[in-house]
C-alpha cells in the first residue's frame, strides 16, 4: 500500500490550532504515526477528520485519545467515523496495563518462600499419596474382585514388553562400552581377564537396573503422567469418582503394581543383555571365547549381586510410577500444566533413583555385601 | 438486457465486492465419507449468514475450508475475490488478515494473557506498531467485546465460558476485520448471555461494518440477527433465504427444525419482542 495516515497542524485565526488528518486512517496504514503525534505541541483546539479517507478502530482510538489529551473538539466526521467514534469512546479505562512490578528485594524472598512452600506441600502430597494407595491396596485385598485385571495386563504390554527392544539394544551397547574401556585400562596391569570381573559386577550391581530405571522412567513415568493429567483435565477422573470408581483403584494401582514388577524383570534382562554384549567384546577384542566369558561370570560374580540389584529394581519401579501418578493426578486448570507436570514427574523419578541408588549402594556394603 | 451480457471485468469486480464469500462446487471427502458434495454458498457484504444443519452435516468443515485449514477435494472458493488455494503466501497473509474467526471452544492460548492474547495477531501482521499502542489497542478490543477492564491481565483459564468465548472474539477483531466467522458462539452460554453476545454480534456488525458467517444451533439467535439463513443438509447447501422463505420451502428438514417445538417457541418469542 502507498498511502499512509498523515496529519498537519494548522494555526487559525479564531484561536488555537486545527489538527488535520488525512489518508487512510487503518491499522494497515498509521505505522509510525502514534509516536509523531507524541512530538505535537499543543494546544489543539480542532480535530479536523474531512480528509481522512478510511477510518477503523485504531484510527478512531487515536483520535479519541487526541481529544482527551488536548481536550479537543472533532470536526468533520464522516457518519461512519461517529459510529466507530462513539463505540471507541466508552472503552477509556483508569487501570494500568501491567500490575505494578515488585523491587527485586521483595521479589526474591517472596518467591523463595512460595518455592519452599510448595516444596512442603509437594512431600506431604506425595506421603499423603502413598497413603492413599495403601488403603486402596487394602481394599483391593478385601474385595479382589474390583481388581482391575485387563488394566494390569495392558499395562504390563506397555511398560514391560514393548519396552524390550529399546532397553535391550541400551543394555547390549552399555555392556560393549563397559568391556571395551574397562579393558583398555586393565590392560596396563596385564589384567584384562578382569573384564569379566567388571562387566559381571558392575551391570548386575549397578548399571542394569539404574539405566533400567531411567529408561522407565523416560517411558513410562512420563506416559503415566500424561495419560492421567489429560483424563483430569477432560474431566474422566470426576465422571470416574461419579460412578462409584475410585480413580486410585482403576487407575494408579494397575499402573504402580506393573511397573514394580516389570521392573523386576526389565532390570535382570538389561543386566544379562549388557553382559552379552560385554562378552561379544571380549569374544572380538580381547580373545576371550564368548561361552568362556559367560561361564566365568558365574565363578566371579557373587550371588549376592544379583540379589542387590533384584531388591533395588522393584524399588525403583514403584518410585518410577509413583512420580507419574502422582504429578498426574495433581494436573489442574490448563493444558500447559500436563507438560510441566510430566517433566516434573521424569525429572523428579530420575532424581529420587540416583539419590536412592547411592543409600542402596553403602547400606549394601555395609552389611556385608561388597 | 444487459445483464445477458457477459460481464466486463469491472462489473465482475463490484460483484464480487458484494460477495465477500463465494463457494462453488465444493467436494470435501475424509476416506470414503463424503462431506460436502457440489457444495454452493455466496454471502452478501455487510450480512449476518445463519448457517445450521444437522450434527455432522459438516458446518464447521465448511468454515474450515473457507479460511484455508481444510483443504477441499474440489471447488472454487473465493474470498474477497480471490482465491485461497491459488494465493501465494503473500496474497494468503494479505487475506488472512481481512478477517477473524472464533473457534467453539475460543481457542485462546493458554499460556497467554487475554491481551496478550489480542496482540498476537497485531505483532505478526504490524510489527511496526509501537508497544504502547498495541496494548491500548488489546484494551479497548477487551471492552468493544464487552468485557471488564481488568480482563486483559487474566489468563483464559481463569475466566468463565462466557469470557472466554468474549476474549476470543476480542482477539478475532484485533484486526479490523471485514469478515468474522463465528463457530456456535452462543453454545454452552447461559440464555441471559447467549442474549448479550447476540446483542453484541448485531452491535459489532453494525458499528464495525462487518459480515459474519455465523455457525449456529441457537434458534434464538437466528430470529434474533441473523439477516439470511443457509441450510446444509444432504452434504450441500439446499436453501438461502431469510427464515420465512425457508419456512415456504417443503423440504422435511427445514419444516422439522423451523417448525418443531423448539423453532415455534423461538418464532413465538421474537413476534412477542416485535410487539
Amino acid at each position: 500500500m502507498s498511502e499512509f495516515a498523515q496529519f498537519s497542524v494548522e494555526e487559525e485565526a479564531g484561536g488555537g490550532a486545527v489538527l488535520a488528518l488525512s489518508g487512510p486512517w487503518l491499522l494497515s496504514t498509521i505505522r509510525d504515526v502514534d509516536q509523531r503525534l507524541a512530538s505535537i505541541e499543543g494546544p489543539i483546539a480542532r480535530i479536523d477528520l474531512t480528509a481522512i479517507s478510511e477510518i477503523d478502530t485504531v484510527g478512531a482510538w487515536l483520535a479519541c485519545r487526541l481529544t482527551r489529551q488536548h481536550g479537543a473538539q472533532i470536526v468533520g466526521a464522516s457518519a461512519r467515523a461517529m459510529r466507530l467514534l462513539s463505540a471507541v469512546e466508552n472503552c477509556e479505562s483508569e487501570h494500568e496495563f501491567e500490575p505494578p512490578t515488585e523491587p527485586f528485594w521483595l521479589r526474591i524472598p517472596r518467591e523463595m518462600g512460595i518455592l519452599v512452600g510448595k516444596g512442603w506441600q509437594g512431600a506431604i502430597g506425595v506421603v499423603g499419596f502413598l497413603g492413599q494407595i495403601l488403603i486402596a491396596l487394602g481394599t483391593l485385598i478385601r474385595h479382589p474382585s474390583r481388581f482391575r485385571g485387563k488394566a494390569l495386563v495392558r499395562q504390563f504390554e506397555l511398560v514391560g514388553v514393548e519396552a524390550l527392544p529399546i532397553i535391550g539394544l541400551m543394555s547390549f551397547l552399555i555392556g560393549i562400552v563397559i568391556a571395551q574401556q574397562g579393558s583398555v585400562q586393565l590392560e596396563q596391569f596385564g589384567a584384562e581377564a578382569l573384564t569379566i570381573n567388571l562387566v559381571g559386577r558392575i551391570t548386575l550391581r549397578e548399571l542394569g537396573v539404574l539405566m533400567t530405571a531411567i529408561m522407565v522412567a523416560g517411558r513410562s513415568g512420563s506416559a503415566f503422567a500424561a495419560q492421567i493429567g489429560t483424563m483430569k483435565l477432560t474431566e474422566e477422573v470426576d465422571a470416574m469418582r461419579t460412578i462409584g470408581i475410585s480413580p486410585v483403584e482403576a487407575l494408579v494401582i494397575p499402573r504402580i503394581l506393573a511397573c514394580v514388577l516389570m521392573m523386576l524383570l526389565l532390570g535382570f534382562y538389561a543386566s544379562v543383555v549388557a553382559i552379552v554384549g560385554g562378552a561379544v567384546v571380549g569374544d572380538l577384542l580381547l580373545g576371550i571365547p564368548f561361552w568362556t566369558f559367560l561361564e566365568r561370570i558365574k565363578d566371579v560374580v557373587p550371588v549376592h549381586d544379583l540379589w542387590v540389584g533384584l531388591i533395588k529394581a522393584p524399588v525403583f519401579g514403584l518410585i518410577v510410577a509413583l512420580a507419574g501418578c502422582y504429578h498426574g493426578m495433581q494436573v489442574k486448570g490448563d493444558s500447559e500444566q500436563v507438560g510441566l507436570r510430566t517433566t516434573m514427574a521424569v525429572v523428579s523419578a530420575i532424581f529420587a533413583v540416583i539419590v536412592l541408588d547411592a543409600f542402596f549402594a553403602v547400606f549394601f556394603t555395609e552389611v556385608g555385601w561388597g | 438486457m444487459i445483464l445477458e451480457h457477459q460481464p466486463s471485468p469491472a462489473m465482475h469486480e463490484r460483484f464480487r465486492g458484494d460477495h465477500p464469500i463465494v463457494v462453488e462446487g465444493l467436494v470435501n471427502r475424509f476416506g470414503d465419507f463424503t462431506v460436502h458434495e457440489d457444495l454452493s454458498l455466496t454471502v452478501d457484504r455487510g450480512e449476518i449468514l445463519g448457517v445450521v444443519g444437522g450434527s455432522g452435516s459438516g458446518k464447521s468443515v465448511l468454515m474450515r475450508s473457507i479460511i484455508g485449514l481444510q483443504k477441499p477435494a474440489a471447488g472454487e472458493i473465493e474470498v474477497f475475490g480471490r482465491s485461497i488455494a491459488d494465493a501465494d503466501l503473500d496474497e494468503e497473509i494479505g487475506l488472512r488478515s481481512r478477517w477473524g474467526v472464533l473457534f467453539q471452544g475460543g481457542a485462546l492460548f493458554s499460556t497467554l494473557t487475554v491481551g496478550e492474547n489480542i496482540e498476537v495477531p497485531l505483532k505478526q501482521f504490524y510489527p511496526e506498531i509501537g508497544g504502547r499502542l498495541r496494548r491500548e489497542i488489546a484494551r479497548y478490543k477487551v471492552m468493544l467485546s464487552g468485557l471488564p477492564d481488568d480482563a486483559v491481565n487474566k489468563y483464559p483459564a481463569e475466566l468463565s465460558g462466557g469470557m472466554r468465548k468474549r476474549a476470543g472474539l476480542a482477539r478475532a477483531l484485533a484486526l479490523d476485520p471485514e469478515l468474522l466467522f463465528l463457530d456456535e458462539p452462543t453454545a454452552g452460554l447461559d440464555p441471559i448471555g447467549a442474549a448479550k453476545f447476540d446483542r453484541l454480534t448485531r452491535e459489532l456488525k453494525q458499528t464495525l461494518g462487518l459480515t459474519v458467517f455465523l455457525i449456529t444451533h441457537d434458534l434464538d439467535t437466528l430470529y434474533e440477527i441473523c439477516d439470511r439463513v443457509a441450510v446444509l443438509a444432504d452434504r450441500r447447501v439446499i436453501a438461502v433465504g431469510t427464515i420465512p422463505e425457508l419456512l415456504e420451502t417443503d423440504h422435511p428438514w427445514i419444516d422439522e427444525y423451523f417448525n418443531g417445538p423448539r423453532g415455534r417457541a423461538a418464532r413465538a418469542s421474537m413476534e412477542r419482542d416485535r410487539k
